[in-house]
């Protein structure tokens, strides 16, 4: 049951991967994404972890994804799926490409060597995970979690402070203009 | 073949479940257009059936019969999965809302509700918050001012009230000490979490309207200045599924209301079987909803930003604090 | 729906487009009739608001110019076609003073009555539609409710609901039917607690002040300079009421507060037309019991058909008349004259014409609404959102029949 149900959510989730880069719209590609992390939230159910499973739903699909969204309804999308935003990508492409399909493939004929190195793991309860997960962030890892917190903030404050400056930049229109139809 | 066996139970409910709610919404528009009328002193729809109770067929054969029709410009795709993508996350919610007690049936013990997640709260908010992909896609797909003003305006709506949301229901979560909605109600068993946490219901109950697009927050439908806003450009079948969400959005609302801050099923008269009594107190809500909606105007986009952004969050965090300390 | 045109679009160098031009109307809950305005948007900030008019135009006025002068009434009834006589006493009292003459008292007292509950009608319209403008749906059907009492009296003293055309020169058409007093005297008292009701459900609702207050704000100066009148004239604190200042008909005789506000916002003009539906009731009931009895039109065969109908079967000359009057109308002497009223919606002019035949040579309508409306492009309101120009072109209150004649 198990391995069918992997089997059948794993198979999805790449695919829509595979759309989110195929798609020549943006919203299309959003969209694929989307459904690509319900997969692997599902995933996650099946591996014990309904919270994370939630959270991934939560942040993920609910926030991240939406402000994307959010983002791409702006753009004039018929306009911008024309463009190529970066010219001459095929060569670095390719590099890319190899490396990253070297990588793979080193790690998948070898992954039993690398866990023997790791030496015996720890074993992880996951069964009451919400109580565990907390537990670890605001004992063990308060600290770094903290500082984590600290940055975002920074980062959002720094994101209101360009998009001010941005909009204190942009003409006003002068009230001159006011009542000519321009066509 | 075990494994089968044991789904057999949660496929019998899944069905009940999902014929329940898809012919919910029947008689809740033949309610909120009695109700409607009863506010504004008609007798309202009166001519098909006894006092209209055939209404909500006679318009859903009118919705279904009609041209469905997609603008030339549209993405036709996604046009055409939006209204389904907004009518999922309602029915999903209801896997982990339980209605009682477990009962003994057939010598065995079963629960009353699809699945009592230990995240059960959690995933609700989750899934809840997909719902706005529906909206998103509708707007953006329907190529057309009217319905992109109206699913950006959606848009922030969702993520601005998800926040005082989620946080409102912490305060429930720390005292029941868990997400699980049946704990939640056992939790309350002495007091209803509403005596306890007023400001948290406050901000659950303001947000939870905002969350369902209902008056007075219904600004990414406001037929003033927006048309239609985001289904402006549906017509039939899809247009009566966008109808079917929202009228589940407003049920799912109603039972989170009553399970996190009235009891769920506990506190009733004793001759009343308690499933009874919880789909009662639902009732009620749903009830509050549609009264809201007749009486009040709607705030402007800014003023709703405000609220959600200088009103309720401080409040929902204030809430925190102060039950963390009591509790301490 | 309404299609959405790009007629303009700003582009900034990264390919985001800042502005867009948005169609609201003309065919759309909120404008009112068919106006259509063209809406220049940053996101939900009006940068500019246009209206387009004219997509009722039926060539009114030039139509007058083909009609004679009794046929022209049905056609003033459907200027502001939420209040009938009020058009029709403007037009009249314009033809009535080109020929110098006067209506009975009687008939002036049925004609501002007929005003009066027209005015009613008007604002109870307005009362409950700016609030449904923003969200509250249920107060319009309240005021539709108790519209339907006016229309009830209109039906009963002239046989029709919405245009009575009931004003004849020199007077009116008929008397008042029998027990119709009494039955406006009922209206009165039972309209007097609904307005209170209106006010209970609206003036203490925080949605709706929120929505409402300091939105839309036009200053007595700027008030004055677009030409506005009537109640969005008093809203902004200035004291004109042509009722008051150039009385005319009995408004003399009649006492009544000129109901001014200070702000000159949205509120302030829907308060201030809530206010005006009882001082109307007010002067409705002293017209009902100060009414003297006597003709109800002018006694000069030329003009006006016989009130004595028995006199057609005895008298020849007055047979003759009738056929004259029927056929081919009166004749007005050649002149130029502007009457103006103070009709629900404001300065309601007729600027008259007349060659000395039986049709007038122009007759140009003065209409407030069409005055009014201007105050929408006015950028000195404080017009932000979207939502606000729906709540500003609700509290002006725009008829777009009297806007495009």
């Amino acid at each position: 049951m198990e391995r069918e149900f992997f089997l059948l959510l794993s198979g999805v989730a790449t695919v829509s991967a595979l759309l989110v880069i195929v798609a020549r719209n943006p919203v299309h590609s959003a969209l694929a994404l989307v459904a690509c992390l319900v997969q692997i939230a599902a995933l996650y159910v099946l591996l014990g972890a309904p919270f994370l499973a939630v959270i991934q739903i939560f942040v993920y699909v609910g926030a991240v994804m939406v402000l994307f969204l959010f983002v791409i309804m702006m753009l004039d999308v018929r306009k911008e799926s024309q463009r190529r935003y970066l010219k001459h990508a095929l060569l670095p492409g390719v590099v890319v490409l190899v490396i990253l399909s070297g990588e793979l493939i080193v790690l998948l004929t070898q992954s039993t060597k690398l866990h023997a190195a790791m030496g015996p793991g720890q074993t992880i309860t996951t069964q009451p995970s919400v109580e565990a997960l907390s537990l670890l962030l605001f004992q063990d890892f308060l600290l770094p979690f903290e500082v984590a917190s600290v940055i975002l903030l920074v980062a959002l404050i720094g994101a209101v402070v360009l998009a001010r400056s941005e909009a204190d930049v942009t003409p006003v229109r002068s009230r001159k203009d006011h009542g000519e139809v321009r066509r | 073949m075990e494994n089968v066996l044991s789904l057999v139970p949660v496929l019998i409910k899944m069905a009940i479940v999902v014929g329940v709610l898809l012919l919910l919404p029947l008689p809740l528009t033949w309610l909120e257009r009695k109700i409607a009328a009863h506010i504004q002193q008609r007798p309202g729809p009166m001519r098909v059936g006894w006092h209209g109770l055939l209404q909500p067929l006679a318009d859903a054969i009118k919705l279904l019969t009609k041209e469905d029709h997609i603008p030339a410009e549209a993405d036709r795709m996604l046009f055409s999965i939006a209204p389904v993508v907004a009518l999922v996350p309602p029915f999903l919610v209801f896997v982990a809302i339980p209605i009682g007690d477990p009962i003994q049936m057939f010598g065995t013990e079963i629960a009353l509700s699809i699945s009592d997640l230990n995240v059960g709260l959690l995933f609700i908010l989750a899934v809840s918050g997909i719902g706005v992909f529906g909206t998103i896609l509708a707007g953006w797909a329907s190529n057309s001012k009217y319905a992109v003003l109206g699913s950006l305006r959606s848009i922030a709506q969702m993520i601005s009230y998800e926040i005082p949301m989620g946080f409102s229901v912490i305060g429930v979560v720390m005292l029941a000490g868990s997400m699980q909605l049946s704990q939640i109600v056992s939790s309350q068993q002495g007091l209803w979490n509403v005596v306890v946490q007023p400001i948290g219901f406050f901000v659950f109950f303001v947000s939870g309207l905002a969350e369902a697009q209902r008056i007075p927050f219904d600004l990414p439908e406001a037929e003033g200045d927006l048309g239609a806003g985001y289904h402006t450009e549906y017509s039939g079948i899809r247009f009566s599924l966008f109808m079917l969400a929202e009228y589940l959005v407003v049920v799912v609302l109603a039972f989170l209301n009553v399970l996190l801050f009235f009891g769920g099923w506990l506190g009733g008269p004793a001759f009343l079987p308690a499933t009874i009594w919880l789909l009662l107190k639902v009732g009620f809500f749903i009830w509050v909803f549609m009264w809201l909606r007749f009486t009040f105007p709607r705030y402007r986009y800014d003023q709703l930003m405000a609220i959600g952004w200088k009103l309720l969050l401080p409040l929902s965090l204030l809430n925190i604090l102060v039950s963390g300390f009591v509790m301490l | 729906m309404t299609d959405v045109t790009v007629i303009n679009e700003v582009t900034t160098d990264t390919g985001l487009s800042r502005e867009v031009l948005m169609n609201l109307g003309p065919q759309h809950p909120s404008t009112h009739g068919v106006l259509r305005l063209l809406l220049q948007m940053d996101g939900e900030i009006i940068e500019r608001v246009e209206p387009h008019i004219g997509l009722l135009h039926r060539g009114t006025e030039k139509l007058f110019e083909s009609f004679t002068y009794t046929q022209i009434f049905p056609l003033t009834d459907r200027l502001d076609y939420l209040c009938p006589p009020s058009n029709n006493l403007g037009y009249a009292l314009a033809v009535e003073a080109l020929l110098g003459i006067k209506a009975p008292e009687r008939a002036q007292y049925i004609r501002v009555i007929m005003a009066e509950l027209s005015r009613i009608s008007g604002h109870l319209l307005i009362t409950g539609a700016l609030p449904m403008d923003v969200g509250a749906m249920t107060s319009l059907l309240y005021t539709m409710r108790d519209r339907e009492m006016v229309m009830d009296l209109m039906e009963m003293i002239s046989g029709v609901r919405m245009h009575t055309s009931f004003c004849r020169v020199g007077g009116v058409r008929e008397d008042l039917p029998e027990g119709c007093a009494a039955r406006i005297l009922e209206f009165c008292d039972i309209f007097a607690a609904r307005i209170s009701d209106y006010e209970t459900l609206l003036e203490n609702n925080r949605i709706f002040l929120a929505r409402v207050e300091n939105i839309g704000t036009i200053t007595g100066e700027d008030a004055i300079a677009l030409g506005l009148s009537g109640p969005n004239l008093r809203a902004s604190g200035v004291d004109w009421d042509i009722r008051r200042d150039e009385p005319y008909e009995i408004y003399d005789q009649l006492e009544f507060e000129v109901i001014t506000r200070d702000d000159g916002d949205c509120y302030d003009r829907w308060k201030c037309r809530v206010d005006e539906m009882r001082e109307s009731l007010r002067m409705i009931r002293q017209c009902v019991r100060q009414m003297p009895e006597g003709d109800i039109l002018i006694d000069d065969p030329k003009i006006a058909f016989p009130v004595d109908k028995d006199l057609l079967a005895h008298s020849m000359e007055t047979h003759i008349h009738h056929f004259e009057l029927a056929a081919y109308g009166f004749k007005v002497p050649k002149g130029e004259v502007y009457t103006a009223i103070e009709a629900p919606k404001g300065e309601l002019g007729y600027y008259l014409i007349s060659d000395g035949s039986e049709k007038p040579f122009r007759l140009k309508v003065r209409a407030p609404s069409f005055v009014n409306l201007q105050a929408l492009t006015e950028r000195t309101t404080n017009i932000k959102y979207l939502a606000d120009v729906i709540a500003m072109l609700g509290s002006l209150d725009p008829v777009m029949g009297e806007v495009d004649k």
